[in-house]
């Protein structure tokens, strides 16, 4: 049982206001991911959790009651350090063993636990192994394994896979993951890697800058981003963002990026003037949602394919239209060549406003556009339609958000 | 990358190597002629050139311990009773000298060469000690001023030490400190704190400070964590500084003679003392003078590998 509460945290070093007024409540059995660019302040609020580093104002509470005058060692939590951090001269055995001997605790049990954790963590055979004859997946599992002996309230890691190859890192995200759904301590993972914030986190906090951006779980933070830092550094390839200029044509919304303009829903016009923004916005739009055709449609723009990269399972491909690019998902070879002209439309349910001004998100929600194309004859039979025609699939955004 | 030696490198090796070998001799040489005196018989010291074969004596080392009398020219000696040790001392036409109740009078080294003991190993443990808690506080808390601090631990080695002499004479000799042990192991501890706190704050730096986090945030306090994590991880250091400590308190000489003349003498201005009465023996002084340069070398090869990675530390340490 064990839940976290920050309030109104502040920290400088020196001069350098590295965590600005943040306030966060980690729920009990939560995982929670910190996510933000580098020098962002993660490192230092986990610290400052943890006892590590002294905050300059703000109150920090584990189950209701303030721990920020205590002592790292009397906070009972637990923290797994990026570099490891395994004790040099001891064996792996005496390096699991050394949580326990700090509460003298009696030898036959520091033996159990010891052998209850390495086995559930897979180490048993490294037991009498220095670190330094380890490979980084062991160290890191033997880090964790270290945290977890003690049953600590709270599991504090600190980009715990940072420096493992890509192909581990795969295998230990999913290897925390179980860990947490056996264990379910309370946790806080810091890490600049999306696709592992997105994988692993019941509620992901976006920072930048040592303010807490956004706090959501992942697919709110893919689908709604709160502001343009968010919908920027959330999601791979990037998400398409331009300034834009909306405008009523025939009853119906249109904006303009540059040159190109696409259609929108007539909705679009009363949300903005419910918002006072009419001006001074951007738009955002991420790879799925540009919907592109080989044949020209209604609604559909002309514009010619660039740059494409295949990805595998789909292809991202650059669509140019004077100076714009516009990065579009397509299924992959669905655009055969570079050169070739194509037809996009921007999908509503997709794009998000931003206030220029504040980089906040407008909130607006559109609907999909209503599909009927009498033109087509014998798309209606066609279940999988959209493969044929379109770059997209009828896929939910999110999930094909996080194939990257 | 496979490196294949081709028969140039080969040559530079073999060049190399044979330079490595002259110049060892070169060094060794003094050492030999020290180690070779002390067992040489006293008329074979001094012939030139030197005696390269000889048979070896340890009457030196026996005369090194002992105090000894000329033979009167009458004077009855038991020769078959005596100890086969005194019988040496019998052949070079003396005896050794004993107390009235028959108790062998000893020579005044073995004291100075404990003296020298009791002060290089106080001395350095305590400059190691001091300097690796110094070292530990400037390395890992915010210290005001620490750039000056540092500068001015730094500072006092930059006088060279005998300048002071006189002046520390003086202080001694007010304070009662003259032939103390006490003395001369403040003065080295102080001479070699400033030392130790330089080089011991280079390896404690190099200790990833999250070894102390881990066992902060695992339930200890910062005490048992620099023992139980910080000091087994410097031992490296430690050793590597405590014998450069060791062996400068060891080697001391000038302020040895200046501020000791019996009690707390210790051996680097004894050895020299005993040329100048009568006709000096040179293997009384090589012998003392071999045995004197035995504990630095058990120290160091003691502490060799400890050493050789202290010396690479930088380059082996990611
Ligand atoms: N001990 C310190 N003294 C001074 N400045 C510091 C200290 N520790 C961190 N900083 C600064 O505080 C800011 C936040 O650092 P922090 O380590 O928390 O970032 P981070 O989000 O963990 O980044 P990364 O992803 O690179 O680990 C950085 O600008 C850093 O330079
Ligand atoms: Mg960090």
């Amino acid at each position: 049982m064990a839940e976290i509460e920050l309030r109104h945290i502040d920290k400088h070093f020196g001069v350098v206001h590295v965590i600005k007024d943040v306030s966060l409540t980690v729920k009990d059995r939560e995982f929670v991911v910190f996510l933000g660019p580098s020098g962002c302040g993660k490192t230092t609020t986990l610290r400052a959790i943890a006892g590590l580093e002294e905050i300059d104002s703000g109150d920090i509470l584990l189950d209701g009651k303030p721990i920020q005058n205590l002592r790292a060692a009397d906070r009972d939590i637990a923290f797994v350090f990026q570099n490891y951090a395994l004790y040099p001269h001891f064996t792996v055995y005496q390096n699991l063993a050394f949580p326990l001997e700090a509460v003298r605790t009696p030898r036959a049990e520091v033996e159990q636990v010891v052998r209850s954790v390495a086995k559930s963590l897979g180490i048993s055979h490294l037991l009498r192994a220095r670190p330094s004859a380890l490979s980084g997946g062991d160290m890191q599992r033997i880090a964790i394994g270290r945290a977890l002996v003690r049953r600590p309230k709270a599991l504090l890691l600190d980009e715990p896979i940072g420096s493992l190859d890509a192909k581990l890192r795969e295998q230990m995200r999913v290897e925390l993951k179980r860990l947490h759904y056996e264990n379910g301590s309370t946790s806080i993972y810091v890490t600049h890697d999306q696709v592992e914030a997105m994988s692993l986190a019941d509620r992901i906090v976006v920072m930048n800058e040592g303010v807490l951006q956004q706090v959501g779980t992942p697919t709110e933070v893919y689908l709604y981003p709160a502001n343009l830092f968010v919908a920027q550094f959330i999601g791979s390839p990037v998400m398409n963002v331009a300034p834009t200029v909306v405008r009523e044509v025939d009853g119906a919304a249109e904006v303009a990026l540059d040159g190109l303009k696409f259609g929108m829903p007539a909705d679009l016009i009363g949300m903005l003037n419910l918002k006072a923004a009419r001006s001074d916005l951007s738009l955002g739009i991420r790879p799925e949602g540009v919907e592109v055709s080989l044949a020209e449609r209604p609604g559909y723009r002309p514009v010619e394919a660039h740059l494409i990269q295949p990805y595998g399972g789909f292809d991202i491909v650059d669509l140019k239209s004077g100076d714009r690019t516009l990065r579009a998902r397509t299924v992959s070879g669905f655009v055969p060549r570079p050169g070739t002209p194509v037809f996009a439309r921007i999908d509503p349910a997709q794009a998000h406003f931003f206030d220029n001004q504040t980089g906040a998100s407008l909130g607006i929600r559109l609907e999909r556009f209503q599909e009927k194309m009498p033109e087509f004859s014998g798309s209606k039979a066609l279940p999988n339609k959209g493969l044929d025609h379109f770059g997209v699939s009828a896929e939910t955004p999110g999930e094909a958000g996080q194939g990257a | 990358m496979a490196v294949v030696s081709s028969s140039g490198q080969r040559l530079g090796n073999r060049v190399a190597i044979a330079a490595v070998v002259v110049i060892t001799i070169i060094f060794l040489l003094p050492i030999y002629w020290i180690g070779s005196t002390a067992f040489k018989p006293r008329n074979l010291a001094t012939t030139a050139p030197p005696t390269i074969v000889f048979q070896p004596e340890i009457s030196p080392f026996v005369k090194l311990f002992t105090k000894r009398v000329q033979l009167k020219p009458n004077e009855k000696i038991d020769v078959a009773n005596a100890p086969w040790w005194e019988q040496m001392i019998f052949a070079g036409g003396e005896r050794i000298s004993r107390t009235g109740k028959g108790e062998i009078q000893l020579s005044g080294y073995p004291d100075r060469f404990i003296n020298s003991l009791i002060v290089a190993i106080t001395s350095t443990v305590l400059a190691v000690g001091m300097g690796t808690i110094t070292a530990y506080g400037f390395s890992r808390f915010k210290v005001k001023g620490e750039a000056d601090l540092l500068f001015f631990i730094l500072s006092t080695r930059m006088l060279p030490p005998i300048v002071v002499a006189i002046p520390m004479f003086l202080m001694y000799r007010a304070a009662g400190l003259n032939d103390s042990h006490l003395g001369l192991i403040i003065l080295y501890t102080a001479f070699n704190v400033s030392f130790a706190v330089w080089l011991m704050k280079g390896f404690i730096d190099e200790i990833p400070r999250e070894y102390e986090e881990a066992a902060l945030v695992d339930g200890y306090t910062r005490l048992e964590a620099f023992r139980k994590i910080v000091l087994p991880e410097a031992a490296t250091g430690i050793a590597a500084t405590a014998v450069f400590c060791f062996i400068t308190a060891w080697n001391e000489y000038a302020f040895a003679l200046i501020l000791t003349n019996k009690k707390a003498q210790t051996a680097p201005p004894f050895i020299p003392s005993q040329i100048g009465s009568g006709l000096p023996d040179w293997t009384v002084i090589a012998a003392g003078t071999f045995l004197f340069l035995l504990p630095v070398a058990i120290f160091t090869f003691l502490l060799r590998n400890h050493l050789l990675r202290g010396m690479s530390f930088g380059a082996i340490r990611k």
